[in-house]
C-alpha cells in the first residue's frame, strides 16, 4: 500500500523523467570541471592513473607533459570519446560527463581543438563556421535551418578575429596548416562554449601568430574556462597562467610556472634520471 | 526552399532536368507516330527508357548516402527489391480469378503450394494506397532498424558496406524459400494491370514512363533540396571527419539514420516503378552483384554530384543492353573492367571531367 | 539322399547324358553344373551343395547368380552367362572365360529355376561362405547382413564359427547375432542374460529387438531389463549424435577457415578489401581440374601437386592485382572494395570464355572416399576428415610463417606501422606484393580442398565470398586466431540449428547473428585493442 502511495505522491519526479543532460550549469562551487579518481587502460597499459584534476570557472590552465603522459587521452575522456575504466567526471556540478554523447558534452558548452587540426575540409571556412555554430541541432531543425542575420555578422566578426576574411569562401582543405589551426579556434569560438579544450594550438604557427594566439586566449579567459595542452614551453610561459604537469597519467605537480619548473620531480622526468 | 534556390549553382542538375522534361513531353509523342516514321520510337524502347529512369533514381538514392554521407551501401539494391516486392503483390492481387488456378482469393503460386488462406502480410494489398505507402514504409523500415542498430554502435566504412551486403544476401536466401509467402524462387509474376489499366497496353506504358519521369525529377529535386540544406552540409561534415561533426555537437547516427532512411525510401519507389514495367520480381533481385552494381553507376557518372549518378546508371545500363544483345560474352569483362579503370582513373567519375574546378563539394 | 548320391556316381562315370554339358577342365565343376542343370529339384540341391564345397573362388557369385537369376544358361552351344547391364544394354557374358555372347534375350538365355527351398539353402550356404572367408571384412560384413536379416539358424551357424573366429571385431558382431537370438529363448532367465549382453550394443536390430520385448514380452522383470537397456542405448545414440553434429560442424567449420584464412591475411593484415578473393579460390579449384586433365590415371598424384600449383597460380594472380591495381588504392578502402570487384567479374568471364561456362568434373581419389565407421551410428567420411586435417595444417603453416620467418617478421612490421618499417629498411611495396600473394596463395589452396567437396564452376567463389568476409570480421580482424575460432563457431551453429531450421533458415539465422554480434562487438570476437586500433 504504501508503495502505491509512493507512487503516486505529487511532488515525486520519476528517474526516467530526469533529464540526463542538464538545462544551464550549475557552477555555484566555482569548479567548471571535476576528474576525481579516473583511471583508464589499454590492453594493461594505464594511460590514465587515478587521476584528479579541477578547473576553476574562468580559469586559464596549461597542461604539459611529456609524450605518453596521457593529455590526449584525458581529453578524450572529458568529451566522451573514451570512457574510463574508474572514476567519476563531472562538468559543473550537476552534469556526469560519463553519461553523456560526444554530441550532448558538445551542446553542453564543452568544445575541443583536436592536436592535428580537423576541419571540414570540403566546406568553405564559412560554412565551416556556420556548421560549428551553437544552437538546436536536431535533425529536422538542422534540415530546415537559415542563416539569420545575426548569425551571419556573428561568423563575419569570428573570421575578421582569426584573421581570414580573404579566404571566406575558399575550402578550408587549401589552407595551410597555421590557417587550419585557426580556422579551428574560429570554429570553437562559434560554438561558445564555457569550457575549451585547446590540444597544441601553438604547433606549425609563426611566431607572430603564436602571440595573437596568447592573446586570444588570455582574453578568452574569465568568460570562458580555457584548458591548454602545449609542448612549447615559450608559450606556456607567455600564457602566465597555473600549470598541471602531467606525468604515467597522473598529476605530478601543480602551480605558477616557475614554481613548476623548479620542482625536482619535474625537472628529472623532463630530464631524465 | 524555390526551385531556384535548390538549383542554384547546379548547372549540371540544370540540364539534366531539362533534357528529362523533354524527353518526358517528346518520348510520347514520338510513340504516337506512326510505326514506319524514322522518327517513331517503339512501346518496347519506351519501356526500357522507363526501366533506366528507375534506374537513375536507384542511383540517386545510394548517391546521397555514398557521395554526400560516405556510407558506400552494398544492399541498395535489397530496399529496391522491397519496393518492387511491395508493388508486385498490388499487381497480384489486381490480377483476381484470372490466375491459372483461377483462384479468386489466392495467387496462382499460394495455390500451386497448397495454401489455404491468404497470409496476414498479404492483407491491404489489394488496395493501391496501402501498397503505395508499404512501397516507402517497407524499404524505410528495414533501413531504420538496421541504420539504428548499425550507426549506435559506430559501424562505419568497410564494416559497414560488409554488413549491409550480408543483409541482402540473407534478405534473397530469404525470398528463395516458397514458406516465406512471396512466390519463392519465381517471385511475382504475370500481371495484369495497373489501377484498372492493362499492363500490356501501348498507353499505360507511356503513363509508368511518365510517371518514372517524374518520380526521378521529383526524387533528384528533394536530394538536391537536402543536399543544399544545413542538413547536406552536416552529412558531408560527417563524410569528411565523423569525429568533428561529433565535437561540434551533432548527434551523429541520427543525421546518418535519417539520410540513410530516405534513400531507402527512394530506393524503394525506383522499385515499385520497376516492376510493372519489366513485369516480374523474383529475389534474385536482392543479389548482391546488383547493389554493388548500382555502386559502379555511381562511381562512373561521379559521386556527390546527383545528376552524375543519373548519367552513369543511364550509360551504364544502356551499354549493358547493348552489349547483351550483341557481344553477350563481352559484358562481364566490360563491367569488371569498368570497375577497375573507373576506380583507378576516373575517381571523380565522367561529371569530375566536365567541372575540373569542382562545385560545392 | 540315395538317389542323389546314385545320380552323381551315374554322372561321374558315365558318358553324359545331355548335350548340355559344359567342359571347364575341372571334373568337380563339370559335374555340379551337370547337376544345376538338371530337371530335378533335388538333383539342382546337390549340385548347389557341391559347387558351395567346391572351395572354387567363383562360387560366391556363382550361387548368388543363381539366386538372383542373373546366372542364365545358354543351350547351343552349352554355357552358363552373366546378364550383364553395361552402357544402356543388357549383354551376356560367359561366366568362365569373360567372352561376350552378345546382346541378351530372355529366350536365348534361359533362367535356371529354382524352388523356395533351394533359396533357402543357397541363402544358408553363401553365408557359410562368407562366413569363413578368408577377408575379415567380408566376414564383418556377413555378420552384419544377419544383423539386420536375423534367422533362426544363424544362431546355429554363427555358434560353430565363433570358436574358429581370430578377429575381435568380427568375434564382437557374432556376439550380438548371438544374444540377439538369446532375446527369444524360451526361459526368461536367458532372455534377462542376452538383454545384458546386449545394453553395449548401438545396432538397430537390437534396439528393435529390445523395444519388441519391452512392448510384448509376458515377463514384467524382462520388460523393466529391456525397458532401462534402451533408455542406456537410446541416451549413447545421443550422444553420438551430438557428436555427429559437431564433426559436421567443424568439417563446415573447416571450409569457412579455409575460405577465409587467405582473406584475413590481405584484409586482417593488410586492410586490403579483396572482393576476388572467392574467384581466387575458384582458380585453385579449376588449378586441380587442369591438373587432372593433365595426369590422367593418376588421381592421387594429381590431388597431391595441384596444391601447391594452386598455391603458385592463386599467388602470382594475387601479386599481379596488387601490383596492377590495389597499390594505387593503398588508403582508399572503398576503392579497393570496387576495384577488386571488378576483377573478380573479369576472372569469373576468363574462366567462362576459356574453360566453360558449366561446371567442369573433378574426380575425388580413392583415399578421400569411403567412411570410418566407428560404431553404427557414428561414422565419419574420410573426405570430411581430412578437410579438417588439411584445414588445421594450413593454419599451422600459416602461423609458422606469419612467426617465425623473415616474411612474417616484416608482414607484421608493415602492418602495424608503415611509416616506421619503411624508416627501418623494409621495402614495405615488396612486402606488400609478398603478403598479398601469400593470402591469394592460401585461397588457392582452399580452391584445391572445395573440389574435393563441391561442384567447380565459376559461381564457385561467388558462394564463399560473403561467408568468408563473414567468418573474418566475427573473429576480429588482424587475428589469425579469431578466423580460426570464429569459422569453426560459425559452421558448428549452422549444422546444429540444420536439423529443425532447414539449411537456408539456418545460413540466414547465423547471418542475421552476424549482423546483429557486430552492432554489439564492431571489432569482432578478439578485437585488437588499444590507442592505435581506434578512430
Amino acid at each position: 500500500m504504501s508503495a502505491v502511495q509512493e507512487f503516486f505522491r505529487r511532488d515525486r519526479v520519476f528517474d526516467f523523467m530526469v533529464p540526463k543532460v542538464v538545462e544551464g550549469l550549475d557552477l555555484t562551487h566555482g569548479t567548471v570541471l571535476y576528474m576525481e579518481d579516473v583511471s583508464v587502460a589499454f590492453d594493461g597499459f594505464k594511460a590514465i592513473n587515478n587521476l584528479n584534476f579541477y578547473v576553476n570557472a574562468g580559469e586559464l590552465r596549461c597542461l604539459i607533459g611529456p609524450n605518453g603522459a596521457g593529455k590526449t587521452t584525458m581529453m578524450d575522456i572529458i568529451t566522451g570519446k573514451t570512457r574510463p575504466d574508474t572514476g567519476a567526471c563531472w562538468f559543473g556540478s550537476r552534469m556526469n560527463l560519463l553519461q553523456m554523447s560526444e554530441a550532448e558534452i558538445a551542446q553542453a558548452g564543452i568544445g575541443r581543438k583536436f592536436q592535428k587540426p580537423t576541419v571540414f575540409e570540403h566546406h568553405s571556412l564559412c560554412e565551416n563556421l556556420e556548421l560549428s555554430m551553437a544552437g538546436p541541432k536536431g535533425v529536422w531543425r538542422t534540415l530546415r535551418a537559415r542563416l539569420a542575420n545575426a548569425e551571419r555578422a556573428r561568423i563575419e566578426e569570428v573570421l575578421e578575429l582569426i584573421g581570414l576574411v580573404d579566404e571566406a569562401q575558399q575550402r578550408a582543405g587549401t589552407l595551410s596548416h597555421g590557417q587550419k589551426q585557426w580556422l579551428e579556434i574560429g570554429m570553437l569560438l562559434m560554438q561558445n562554449p564555457l569550457l575549451l579544450l585547446v590540444d597544441e594550438p601553438a604547433a606549425g604557427m609563426t611566431h607572430q601568430e603564436m602571440e595573437r594566439t596568447v592573446e586570444l586566449l588570455t582574453s578568452l579567459a574569465g568568460e570562458h574556462s580555457v584548458v591548454v595542452v602545449e609542448h612549447d614551453m615559450e608559450f606556456v610561459r607567455a600564457l602566465n597562467s597555473r600549470v598541471t604537469v602531467l606525468h604515467q597519467g597522473s598529476v605530478l605537480a601543480e602551480g605558477s610556472m616557475d614554481q613548476v619548473q623548479s620542482d625536482p620531480k619535474v625537472v628529472e622526468v623532463y630530464l631524465g634520471e | 526552399m524555390s526551385l531556384m534556390q535548390i538549383l542554384k549553382g547546379d548547372r549540371g542538375g540544370q540540364l539534366f532536368l531539362l533534357v528529362l522534361l523533354l524527353a518526358v513531353i517528346a518520348v510520347p509523342l514520338l510513340n504516337a507516330l506512326p510505326a514506319g516514321h524514322p522518327a517513331y520510337v517503339s512501346t518496347y524502347t519506351v519501356t526500357l527508357l522507363g526501366k533506366y529512369l528507375t534506374y537513375a533514381l536507384l542511383a540517386v538514392a545510394v548517391d546521397l548516402v555514398w557521395g554526400y554521407l560516405g556510407i558506400l551501401s552494398l544492399g541498395h539494391a535489397a530496399f529496391f527489391a522491397l519496393g518492387g516486392y511491395a508493388m508486385g503483390m498490388y499487381l497480384m492481387r489486381q490480377i483476381g480469378d484470372r490466375g491459372v488456378y483461377g483462384n479468386p482469393h489466392l495467387p496462382d503460386f499460394m495455390v500451386f503450394l497448397n495454401w489455404q488462406e491468404l497470409p496476414w502480410f498479404w492483407y491491404g494489398f489489394d488496395h493501391f494506397w496501402f501498397a503505395a505507402l508499404m512501397v516507402l514504409l517497407a524499404p524505410g523500415l528495414l533501413a531504420f532498424v538496421f541504420g539504428w542498430l548499425a550507426f549506435r554502435s559506430r559501424v562505419t566504412g568497410v564494416y559497414l558496406s560488409i554488413i549491409t551486403q550480408a543483409l541482402t544476401y540473407a534478405l534473397m536466401l530469404a525470398f528463395f524459400r516458397n514458406e516465406m509467402g512471396f512466390g519463392g524462387n519465381n517471385g511475382l509474376t504475370d500481371f495484369k494491370d495497373i489501377l484498372g489499366f492493362s499492363l500490356q497496353s501501348d498507353a499505360t506504358r507511356i503513363g509508368l514512363f511518365i510517371a518514372s519521369g517524374v518520380a526521378l525529377g521529383a526524387g533528384y529535386l528533394a536530394c538536391r533540396a537536402l543536399v543544399q540544406s544545413r542538413l547536406g552540409r552536416v552529412a558531408v561534415a560527417i563524410r569528411d571527419s565523423e569525429d568533428r561533426t561529433r565535437f561540434v555537437g551533432y548527434r551523429v547516427e541520427n543525421v546518418k539514420l535519417a539520410i540513410f532512411t530516405f534513400s531507402a525510401m527512394l530506393a524503394g519507389l525506383a522499385g515499385a516503378l520497376y516492376v510493372p514495367q519489366v513485369g516480374i520480381i523474383n529475389p534474385g533481385e536482392f543479389a548482391p552483384l546488383n547493389s554493388i552494381e548500382v555502386v559502379i553507376w555511381v562511381a562512373m557518372g561521379g559521386r556527390a554530384t546527383l545528376y552524375g549518378a543519373v548519367l552513369g546508371a543511364i550509360a551504364v545500363n544502356y551499354g549493358k543492353s547493348w552489349f547483351t544483345a550483341a557481344l553477350p560474352e563481352v559484358w562481364l569483362f566490360a563491367l569488371g573492367g569498368l570497375f577497375v579503370l573507373v576506380t583507378l582513373l576516373l575517381p571523380r567519375g565522367i561529371a569530375g571531367l566536365f567541372h575540373r574546378k569542382g562545385e560545392a563539394t | 539322399m540315395l538317389r542323389i548320391i546314385v545320380t552323381t556316381l551315374l554322372l561321374c562315370l558315365s558318358t553324359p547324358l545331355t548335350a548340355a554339358e559344359i567342359e571347364t577342365g575341372d571334373k568337380m565343376l563339370d559335374t555340379a553344373f551337370a547337376q544345376l542343370l538338371d530337371r530335378d529339384f533335388d538333383v539342382k540341391a546337390a549340385g548347389v551343395e557341391m559347387l558351395a564345397g567346391s572351395g572354387h573362388p567363383q562360387a560366391g557369385e556363382l550361387l548368388r547368380g543363381l539366386l538372383e537369376g542373373e546366372l542364365r544358361y545358354l543351350n547351343q552351344p552349352a554355357r552358363l552367362v552373366w546378364m550383364r547391364e553395361r552402357s544402356g544394354g543388357k549383354f551376356a557374358v560367359d561366366v568362365l572365360d569373360g567372352t561376350d555372347h552378345g546382346e541378351f534375350s530372355a529366350r536365348k538365355f534361359k533362367k535356371l529355376p529354382i524352388n523356395n527351398a533351394m533359396r533357402a539353402q543357397i541363402r544358408s550356404l553363401l553365408a557359410q561362405l562368407e562366413l569363413s572367408d578368408p577377408n575379415p571384412a567380408v566376414r564383418l560384413k556377413s555378420v552384419n547382413a544377419m544383423l539386420e536379416n536375423p534367422e533362426p539358424e544363424h544362431a546355429a551357424l554363427i555358434r560353430s564359427l565363433l570358436q574358429k573366429e581370430q578377429e575381435s571385431a568380427v568375434r564382437e558382431a557374432m556376439h550380438v547375432v548371438l544374444a540377439l537370438a538369446g532375446l527369444t529363448a524360451t526361459e526368461p532367465e536367458r532372455r534377462r542374460r542376452a538383454i545384458a549382453d546386449l545394453s553395449d550394443s548401438l545396432e538397430p536390430a537390437v534396439r528393435n529387438g529390445l523395444t519388441r520385448l519391452v512392448n510384448n514380452d509376458p515377463d514384467a522383470q524382462v520388460r523393466a531389463d529391456a525397458a532401462s537397456a534402451l533408455r542406456k542405448i537410446e541416451k549413447r545414440v545421443v550422444l553420438f549424435g551430438h557428436l555427429e553434429t559437431l564433426f559436421f560442424g567443424l568439417s563446415a567449420g573447416s571450409v569457412l577457415v579455409l575460405a577465409a584464412i587467405g582473406l584475413a591475411i590481405t584484409f586482417g593484415v593488410m586492410g586490403v578489401i579483396n572482393m576476388a578473393h572467392g574467384e581466387l579460390i575458384m582458380l585453385g579449384a579449376y588449378t586441380t581440374y587442369l591438373m587432372q586433365q593433365l595426369m590422367p590415371g593418376m588421381i592421387g598424384l594429381s590431388i597431391l601437386l595441384s596444391i601447391p600449383a594452386a598455391f603458385l597460380v592463386s599467388a602470382g594472380v594475387g601479386v599481379a592485382i596488387e601490383r596492377g591495381v590495389i597499390r594505387f588504392l593503398y588508403g582508399r578502402p572503398l576503392e579497393t572494395l570496387l576495384a577488386t570487384f571488378g576483377i573478380s567479374l573479369i576472372l569469373q568471364q576468363l574462366v567462362r570464355t576459356l574453360i566453360s561456362p558449366q561446371n567442369v568434373p573433378v574426380s575425388n581419389p580413392d583415399f578421400l572416399s569411403g567412411l570410418w565407421q566407428i560404431n553404427s551410428v557414428l561414422s565419419l567420411t574420410y573426405n570430411r576428415l581430412y578437410i579438417f586435417a588439411f584445414c588445421l595444417l594450413v593454419f599451422a603453416g600459416l602461423f609458422f610463417v606469419l612467426k617465425y620467418t623473415w616474411l612474417g617478421l616484416q608482414v607484421r612490421a608493415v602492418s602495424q606501422n608503415r611509416a616506421m618499417a619503411r624508416a627501418m629498411g623494409v621495402r614495405s611495396a615488396r612486402v606488400d606484393a609478398l603478403t598479398f600473394g601469400l593470402g591469394s596463395g592460401i585461397a588457392g589452396i582452399a580452391g584445391v580442398a572445395l573440389s574435393q567437396l563441391t561442384n567447380v564452376g565459376p559461381n564457385l567463389g561467388q558462394a564463399y565470398i560473403v561467408d568468408s568476409f563473414m567468418v573474418v570480421v566475427f573473429g576480429g580482424v588482424g587475428n589469425l586466431w579469431g578466423t580460426l575460432i570464429g569459422g569453426f563457431g560459425l559452421g558448428i551453429a549452422n549444422k546444429v540449428m540444420e536439423p529443425w531450421a532447414g539449411a537456408v533458415l539456418a545460413k540466414i539465422l547465423v547471418l542475421i547473428f552476424i549482423i546483429l554480434f557486430i552492432q554489439k562487438r564492431p571489432r569482432g570476437l578478439f578485437p585488437q585493442k588499444g590507442r592505435a586500433a581506434e578512430g
